[in-house]
């Protein structure tokens, strides 16, 4: 049974990586990836934010949205799944800024290093696309947790990998023309070729 | 030090605020539910129309152009209850739900990790199946199957013979598999490899595969064998697993044993 | 000929200005759907509704919109324009809406659109963000169209499902780029789409930060 979760887990990390296989954050992953520390700090970030709003709004629409949800509650015939959009994002928006809240008052040095990449966390699209994902899949909510962690940190790892080959790369004589993001791009690229080796991974 | 706040802009203030935001979400909410409501029996119509699609496809009715609706007329659904192969008339197949019964609890069973190669988890108790029929006679069975590939599960329709041991066709409607490799399953050519094939031997054991290496004339199973697609492995054992499951005991098994049975 | 507030809006985000190449914004839903050119025209077409119509909201109500809520009241006006766009495909266009499937959503959390109407549409008037929100729409859809046309036509050998390079499936000469159809190839064909607009404008190319000195560059003789 856990063998399962173990093979989904894997699965969102590598084989189905939000950010190399489906080109999901890459805004954020483009702008951030100049420097370890940072991507870091965001992987991590997007992790806990990932875990989160996944998982919540794998609960709101396993028993508010969906069609016959609603059954708990005496009303078994009503389909909110088309207010599924706009609420995952109010959802997402709502936990972004209590994360950012408890940051401030728990974690301040922490809240400071992220500076202004914390807020921009909400639109991030692998963040939404982590929880349309699971939704259009028909994850439990276990295996809505899990693919979250994975999904999160497969993003993370991306990042990271990402941020390590760009500090390399600053030495590099690269032509006038793909300097910056046209350089970064072939190496996502490249680093997305990898990442396709892990398909077919039997466990 | 003490800041000394000047009276903040009108915009700022809490009842303000508190306004533009009701307006808003008003007005957001009246647009949204209206198009949802509005397009709702469109979309259901559509949804249905691409399911009759695939049912036609799979019992080679369909024609490009054709008015969809009034060729299914020739299609009979019924359902089925698997455990006993028999079929029940208590629920109109009609309104039969295949996805909420697979969820229900009550209306469906976990599959037992040893039995479940094809990765499908639960299964509803009872399937909704359809017959072709011609002049009365029916010409072909059609059976829902899905199951697990490589990447995502597949979902199609199998039709046999009026003798439930020979296979008629394949249409997969639905998967997620590698493009250009894994997407085989939809492909014409692949697909005109099943017409023919056999399901059962002659005692009865499920022999139907997809083949990994070229079947030879003179193979004693080439009846039962499909030519797999190199490269794209996984997928083609996705497709032996899910036949394996479904025309097996777990799935439509006890089924086509009473069709056989009536055949012969 | 004097430029036109307008027709600058109109204009320039369509390779001067051009969200994706220049910004980085907006192109996490354009590339999974890219595989195929068919979709990619409707998720064209999605996005750019969207962001004008999107933009001109947000002009309408900036004078009266609190600051506090700000974002999260064009938030709530992009994923309501990008419910009603969702509804209608799924309603007029269904085969392609279910090739499309989670993509259409992620528009409300695309770049472009929330980009635009917090540096433009929250501070012009109606019309021009209108007009801002279609040129960025545009500038996005050229990128979009040139990537899909390049994968469909590489990778599958055919445009809007019409044959023009016939495989050797088929009986044909071409075999078909598989790569064309996996991930990688998109972030390929869009550095080169960089490199090449770079090349064309350079103005737009990026300062490195540190180059090597032209006395280093030569190694022992």
């Amino acid at each position: 049974m856990s063998g399962q979760y173990i093979e989904l887990f894997i699965k969102a990390v590598f084989v189905e990586n939000l950010a190399l296989s489906f080109f999901l954050g890459m805004c954020t992953f483009l702008a951030v990836s100049k420097k370890i520390e940072t991507a870091f700090g965001l992987g991590a970030a997007v992790i806990v934010v990932q875990f989160i709003t996944v998982t919540a709004n794998a609960l709101l629409y396993e028993y508010v949205l969906e069609e016959g949800a609603l059954a708990w509650a005496g009303l078994p015939d009503v389909d909110l799944s088309f207010l599924g959009l706009v609420t995952y994002i109010g959802v997402i928006a709502a936990m972004v800024q209590i994360l950012e809240m408890v940051l401030d008052k728990y974690f301040p040095r922490l809240f400071h290093a992220l500076g202004i990449y914390l807020p921009l966390i909400t639109v991030n699209c692998a963040i939404l696309g982590g929880t349309l994902f699971a939704v259009q899949r028909d994850y439990t909510i276990t295996e809505s947790v899990v693919f979250s962690v994975g999904s999160g940190f497969g993003w993370a790892l991306a990042l990271v990998g990402l941020a390590g080959i760009r500090e390399k790369l600053k030495y590099s004589d690269v032509p006038l023309g793909l300097q910056g993001l046209g350089i970064t791009f072939i190496i996502v690229g490249l680093m997305s070729l990898g990442f396709m080796a892990f398909a077919g991974v039997q466990l | 030090m003490p800041e000394v706040r000047k009276q903040p802009v009108k915009r700022e203030s809490v009842p303000r605020t508190l306004l533009v935001a009701f307006f808003v979400s008003l007005v957001c909410s009246s647009l949204v539910a209206s198009a949802a409501v509005v397009l709702k029996p469109l979309q259901v119509a559509n949804a249905l129309l691409d399911v009759r699609k695939n049912i036609l496809e799979v019992a080679g009715l369909m024609e490009p152009g054709a008015d969809v609706n009034a060729l299914f007329a020739a299609i009979e659904a019924r359902v089925v209850d698997l455990e006993t192969g028999a079929y029940v008339d208590d629920v109109d197949p009609e309104t039969f739900d295949p996805v909420r019964a697979k969820r229900d609890p009550e209306l469906s069973i976990e599959v037992p990790a040893e039995l479940d190669v094809a990765r499908v988890g639960r299964r509803a108790k009872r399937a909704r199946i359809y017959l072709v029929r011609e002049d009365g006679e029916v010409t072909r069975i059609i059976l829902p199957v899905s199951g697990y590939g490589l990447w995502s599960t597949l979902y199609g329709f199998l039709a046999l013979e009026p003798d439930g041991n020979t296979v008629a066709d394949i249409v997969f409607y639905a998967h997620a598999e590698t493009a250009g490799i894994g997407d085989f399953v939809t492909k014409a050519a692949w697909r005109a490899r099943w017409p023919g094939k056999r399901v059962y031997d002659e005692e009865g054991a499920l022999r139907l595969e997809v083949f990994k290496g070229r079947a030879t004339a003179d193979d004693p199973l080439s009846d039962y064998r499909v030519d797999g697609v190199s490269g794209a492995t996984l997928t083609g054992n996705g497709v032996t697993n899910l036949i394996r499951y479904w025309l097996g005991d777990h799935g439509y098994g006890p089924f086509l044993r009473n069709i056989r049975g009536e055949e012969s | 000929m004097s430029d036109s507030p307008a027709k600058r809006a109109l204009l320039d985000p369509i390779v001067d200005d051009n969200p994706v190449t220049l910004h980085v914004l907006g192109i996490c839903s354009a590339l999974a759907v890219t595989t195929s050119l068919l979709p990619s025209l409707y998720m064209c077409v999605a996005l750019t509704v969207v962001a004008s119509l999107a933009n001109a909201s947000v002009s309408a109500i900036r004078k009266v919109l609190p600051g506090s809520i700000r974002i999260i009241v064009q938030m709530t006006i992009i994923a309501s324009l990008v419910i009603v766009v969702d509804e209608s495909l799924k309603a007029f266009a269904y085969e392609t809406s279910r090739e499309l499937s989670v993509f259409v959503g992620l528009i409300i959390t695309n770049c472009i659109v929330l980009g635009r109407t917090e540096s433009f549409g929250s501070k012009n008037p109606i019309g021009l963000s209108f007009l801002d929100g279609l040129g960025n729409g545009l500038g996005y859809s050229v990128i979009l169209i040139l990537v899909a046309t390049c994968r469909e036509l590489l990778g599958k050998g055919t445009l809007l499902g019409y044959t023009i390079l016939p495989n050797v499936a088929d009986g044909g000469w071409y075999i078909p780029n598989g790569m064309m159809l996996l991930p990688p190839s998109a972030f390929f064909v869009i550095g080169l789409i960089i490199w090449a607009v770079r090349t064309w404008k350079a103005e737009q190319v990026e300062e490195q930060e540190y180059r090597i000195h032209e006395v280093h560059r030569t190694e022992a003789h």
